[in-house]
């Protein structure tokens, strides 16, 4: 490819030219950035700089605004930066800048230009070199250019200066050996009185003070003495923000800090430094009784002003004061809860968190109902916010705050029917996580099943279609429990569950096998062969059965009572509706759905001559066939009334590996062994019914015919059963859209008593949270299983990063070590990490001496002092001076030698000083 | 890290500047406008100006057809980045005289350049307008 002619540099588009073409748009944006970057590709190779560098300049623009790659142009920007013109230059680092990343080939190229204007006279060149250098700087660069940037920080040029200051942070992070070159200027630059200067240095710590707070505890003095005497509203954010990290580390700085912070707090008319003063206190002064009364005050006037930024922040204070101070949010609920109409979502989110932080058992029923009707009003998004923070925190520690699960299962129920809900899926688990742990609890459990599964409005919604599997298994589970089993085999085989999907169908018609079990083992087992099953008969296998599961009969007896009876008529017309029912899902797609209705309708065809014969009173012709019909009952019921329980999250883990197994020897074989089998769903639906079909019949060694007379029976059982429930059949030539036709379950215009919410959430949180003795619940609550695997938390393995780690230990040295390990004028040969390694144990040692001479000696603790403080003469004096002042501050004058006080002080205590701290000097008077 | 990033973003939801902090790929800053631009852009003015996101949040105002979109670590103080969005709108308007969605098309490499002047590896550098026009200004003097 040739370069750009003479004519193409002369007839270059500019920057503005391109603007201008992509605004007008004649040709298309694409198509017109295309041509554009054509152009570029081809004048950015031009030997002419400053054709190149408009080229650079244009790539720069499309590259930050329209998201085209400019990798390809990083030696290009390279040459550009050679360009002895400073407005090239600028074009060139700019491009840098933009493009470059640690994996960019050519980014060691740029060191050595980087140097040079560095170490440029031009004060504009080194702020754009050191400006570059904090976006790109990797290990290598950072550790090339250390000495460069270690002379940079002390600077005449405040305004160099400034800017090398900001830059250490990026060197610092990228190769921490040059903490114990630069760091020692990094901390004179914190006595300087530039504002300018300050705020970039004091930007730098909070940052670095954020990662390792420890480290900087050391500096609490001139940190000290900027927030009492900063005039810069942002420097005093950043540095109370670096008091927020260092404060919990030590209690003796918390209490000379907390005063200070106060007062900034009353005299302050900034709110951005007024909320800094409040977050701070509340995170981490939180003992300080008075400083959180200040604040909580601060904060009620955020929450009552109009301007939804301060009313946001204020909530977000709240929540933070909410894990130790639950009084503060109590005394201002009346805003929180009014917030929760608010018209904008992230404060209503905010004040939802509160509302669930004021939870506890006393008062989860009753907030959990206001909350479920604010909810019912809510748009989607915010209804189902609702939902899920009422459902984790509920089940919170394995349910811990529920008494009474009788009530939380009903509002489960509850929840599953409002039209917005879609956390199906956690209602679910919820379910059968309750199942199987309370055993009390299953009565209710049923009866809020059968409630959802009756209810064919439901089977429409996809959201409900996992609680409804839910109900379905419980339904299927627990149905000795159940007053009516008749009820839910309608229910489960209700024509309106072809909407399901199969995998959803499938445990619908396991459930169906399982109720279909229990009323026949009712019926025939429990009951005798004799015809006219009746309630008491149910009732004693209920009774029966619960006793046999260990659980507490008392509560179900009641309800018992009044199940239906089963007589031998309904269970021939169970039979006949599980046959209409389940023949058509025989060709279903679904392998699944395929299999259990096989497997069902298999069973009522062992069983299906038995009680044909039973209901034509024909019981000596059937005799022989009649107990073994029954044998196979009691063999299924057996097969069912296993009880299930909960499951550890470990239980696949304790398993033994038996002896010689390699679990995934022969699993590269299965692919080879699957990939000849052919799809059997496909086979199936073709052409396999009508030869399964025979299977079937071959199979139940009871041959039937079926004739016109019991097919006519069948029909009219479906007619009356169409009259009974009605409802439940979908009208003829519909069948998808009928969702639809049916009212939302749980219409919010039809609740009425939804406007005063606001206010009975007010009382009720009024009430609950005035600490009182325990109420007397009417029952106790019951046992919940749980295992003690799911108590565990997971280990936390505190895994520090190894350049943090390095980072810090190299803060450390500095700061805690003593003077020989860096000699100021080493700073041309750089320590490599060997000798850091050194260094380190070194350290420890030192510190470990230390600590054994705390106790006994004041000489000692003064020269660590002098160590640790070894910085320019001028700098301790200016602190001792300081110190004499604060010291006349405190009345504590008596003493005009505060280190010696300081030491007995130390002597008088040393058990009460953790030993981390005792390396740490007395900054603090 | 303290700002993550700083978007310029006018109405219709197009990206007039962009400066971040830390590297994304181009993709990944696509992605990132693309999601943060739906989500801000959807906002009233009778909303609070903090919208959380992933793992940080932006704090965003809205001057005429422009938004200003910064991006901050969670303990960031978010009543100080907007005081430092509006010192920005100020310091370009004091430049551009009546700043406007153009102006800042037209000078992109100054708007950065003036953005550079405030913010350096994401710490707040400079907050007073004459210190960070003194240098721009003489460099369009020179130029």
């Amino acid at each position: 490819m040739s370069g750009p002619s003479l004519m193409d540099s002369l007839f270059q588009r500019t920057l503005e030219d391109l603007i201008k073409g992509l605004r007008q748009q004649l040709i298309g944006e694409q198509a017109f950035i295309s041509k554009a970057l054509e152009e570029i590709r081809k004048e950015i190779k031009s030997t002419d700089l400053s054709t190149k560098s408009t080229a650079l300049l244009k790539l720069c623009y499309l590259s930050n605004l329209h998201f085209h790659d400019m990798s390809f142009a990083a030696f290009h920007a390279l040459e550009v930066l050679s360009s002895p013109r400073f407005s090239h230059k600028k074009i060139a680092y700019h491009a840098i800048s933009l493009s470059f990343h640690d994996s960019t080939p050519v980014l060691l190229l740029i060191t050595n230009h980087l140097r040079k204007d560095l170490t440029s006279t031009n004060e504009f060149e080194v702020s754009l070199s050191l400006q570059c250098l904090s976006r790109i700087a990797n290990v290598d660069l950072a550790r090339d250019l250390t000495p460069e940037v270690f002379t940079l920080l002390s600077s005449n040029k405040l305004y160099v200066r400034k800017r090398a200051v900001a830059v250490v942070l990026r060197v610092f992070e990228k190769y921490p050996d040059s903490v114990r070159v630069c760091f020692k200027r990094l901390v004179e630059n914190l006595e300087n009185y530039d504002p300018q200067i300050l705020s970039a240095v004091v930007g730098v710590f909070s940052e670095l003070a954020c990662k390792d707070p420890r480290s900087y505890l050391p500096l609490a003095p001139e940190f000290y003495k900027i927030l009492v005497d900063s005039k810069s509203n942002w420097i005093s954010i950043k540095v109370l923000k670096i008091f927020a990290k260092l404060a919990p580390l030590e209690p003796r700085l918390a209490n000379r800090v907390v005063e200070p912070i106060c007062d900034l707090m009353r005299k302050t008319g900034a709110k951005s430094l007024l909320f800094e003063c409040v977050r701070t206190v509340v995170t981490s002064f939180s003992e300080y009784e008075s400083a959180v009364r200040l604040a909580v005050e601060k904060i009620r006037e955020f929450l009552v002003d109009e301007d939804p930024n301060l009313k946001y922040l204020g909530l977000h204070a709240l929540s933070i004061v909410a894990s130790k101070h639950l009084w503060v949010v109590s005394e201002n609920k009346e805003v929180v809860i009014k917030s929760l109409s608010d018209p904008d979502p992230n404060i209503k989110i905010e004040s939802l968190r509160l509302v669930m932080a004021m939870v506890s058992e006393h008062n989860v029923a009753e907030i959990s109902k206001v909350l479920v009707n604010y909810a019912l009003k809510s748009d989607p998004l915010f209804c189902n916010e609702i939902l899920g923070s009422i459902l984790s925190t509920c089940s919170r520690n394995v349910y811990e705050i529920i008494v009474d699960f009788d009530w939380y299962v009903s509002l489960l129920g509850e929840m599953s029917r409002i039209p917005h809900c879609q956390m199906g899926e956690e209602i679910e688990n919820q379910f059968i996580d309750i199942g199987l742990r309370v055993k009390d609890v299953r009565p209710e459990l049923v009866r809020v099943a059968r409630d959802l599964l009756i209810d064919p409005a439901l089977l429409g919604n996809s959201f409900l279609h996992r609680v409804l599997s839910a109900a379905a298994w419980v339904s299927g589970e627990y149905v000795e429990f159940s007053r009516n089993p008749l009820e839910f085999m309608e229910a489960l085989l209700q024509p309106r569950t072809s909407l399901l999907p199969p995998s959803i169908m499938a445990i619908y018609i396991q459930s169906a096998f399982k109720v279909l079990v229990f009323c026949l083992h009712t019926c025939f087992v429990r009951g005798g062969s004799t015809a006219g099953v009746s309630a008491s008969a149910s009732y004693e296998s209920f009774d029966d059965l619960s006793v046999e599961n260990g659980a507490d009969s008392t509560v179900a007896h009641g309800q018992t009572c009044t199940s239906a009876p089963i007589t031998n008529e309904s269970i021939v017309n169970l039979l006949k509706l599980v046959e209409l029912a389940l023949s058509p899902l025989l060709g279903s797609h679904d392998v699944e759905v395929q299999e259990r209705a096989r497997n069902l309708l298999g069973f009522v065809d062992l069983i299906k001559l038995e009680a044909l014969n039973s209901s034509g009173q024909e019981e000596n012709d059937s005799e022989r066939k009649g107990v073994e019909a029954t044998k196979i009952i009691r063999l299924v019921h057996d097969a069912f009334s296993k009880e299930l329980g909960p499951v550890s999250l470990t239980a696949q883990g304790k398993v033994p590996v038996p002896d010689g197994l390699t679990l995934n020897e022969n699993l590269g074989d299965l692919e080879t062994i699957c990939g000849d089998i052919e799809l059997p769903s496909s086979n199936t639906f073709s052409f396999g019914y009508p030869s399964e079909e025979k299977d079937v019949s071959s199979f139940s060694n009871l041959q039937i015919k079926e004739d016109s007379g019991q097919s006519n029976e069948s029909t009219s059982l479906l007619a009356e059963h169409r009259k009974r429930h009605g409802l439940y059949y979908l009208p003829s030539g519909k069948s998808e859209v009928i969702s639809n036709d049916y009212p939302p379950a749980n219409d919010p215009a039809l609740q009425g008593d939804n406007n005063d919410n606001a206010s009975d959430l007010v009382k009720l949180t009024a009430e609950s949270l005035v600490p009182k003795r325990k109420p007397n619940h009417s029952k106790p609550r019951p046992v919940v299983v749980k295992l003690d695997e799911v108590d565990e938390k997971p280990v936390a393995v505190k895994q520090l990063e190894s350049r943090d780690d390095s980072l810090s230990g190299a803060v450390r040295d500095i700061l805690f070590g003593s003077e020989d390990i860096l000699p100021t004028s080493s700073r041309s040969n750089l320590p490599n990490s060997n000798r850091k390694g050194k260094k380190k144990q070194h350290m420890i040692t030192q510190v470990e001496s230390k600590e054994n001479v705390v106790d006994d000696g004041n000489s000692s603790s003064r020269r660590r002092k002098d160590h640790s403080h070894g910085k320019e003469r001028r700098h301790r004096k200016k602190n001792a001076e300081e110190r004499n002042e604060t010291d006349r501050k405190e009345k504590e004058s008596s003493s005009n030698h505060p280190r010696r006080h300081k030491s007995r002080q130390r002597a008088e205590e040393p058990l009460k000083v953790p030993p981390q701290t005792s390396v740490i000097p007395d900054f603090l008077l | 890290m303290g700002i993550r990033f700083i978007l310029m973003v006018n109405k219709q939801g197009q990206t007039r500047l962009a400066q971040y902090y830390e590297w994304l790929t181009l993709e990944e800053r696509r992605a990132l406008e693309g999601e943060i631009v739906r989500k801000c852009l959807a906002r009233n003015e009778q909303q609070c100006s903090f919208v959380e996101h992933r793992n940080y949040k932006i704090v965003y105002r809205r001057y005429a057809s422009l938004f200003f979109l910064v991006g901050v670590d969670n303990d960031e103080n978010e009543l100080a980045i907007l005081e430092f969005i509006h010192l920005l709108v100020e310091t370009m308007d004091r430049h551009f005289g009546n700043v406007c969605e153009l102006d800042i098309m037209f000078h992109l490499e100054k708007a950065h350049f003036m953005l550079e002047e405030m913010v350096m590896n994401g710490c707040i550098v400079e907050t007073s307008k004459a210190q960070i026009l003194t240098p721009v200004q003489l460099l369009e003097k020179t130029s």
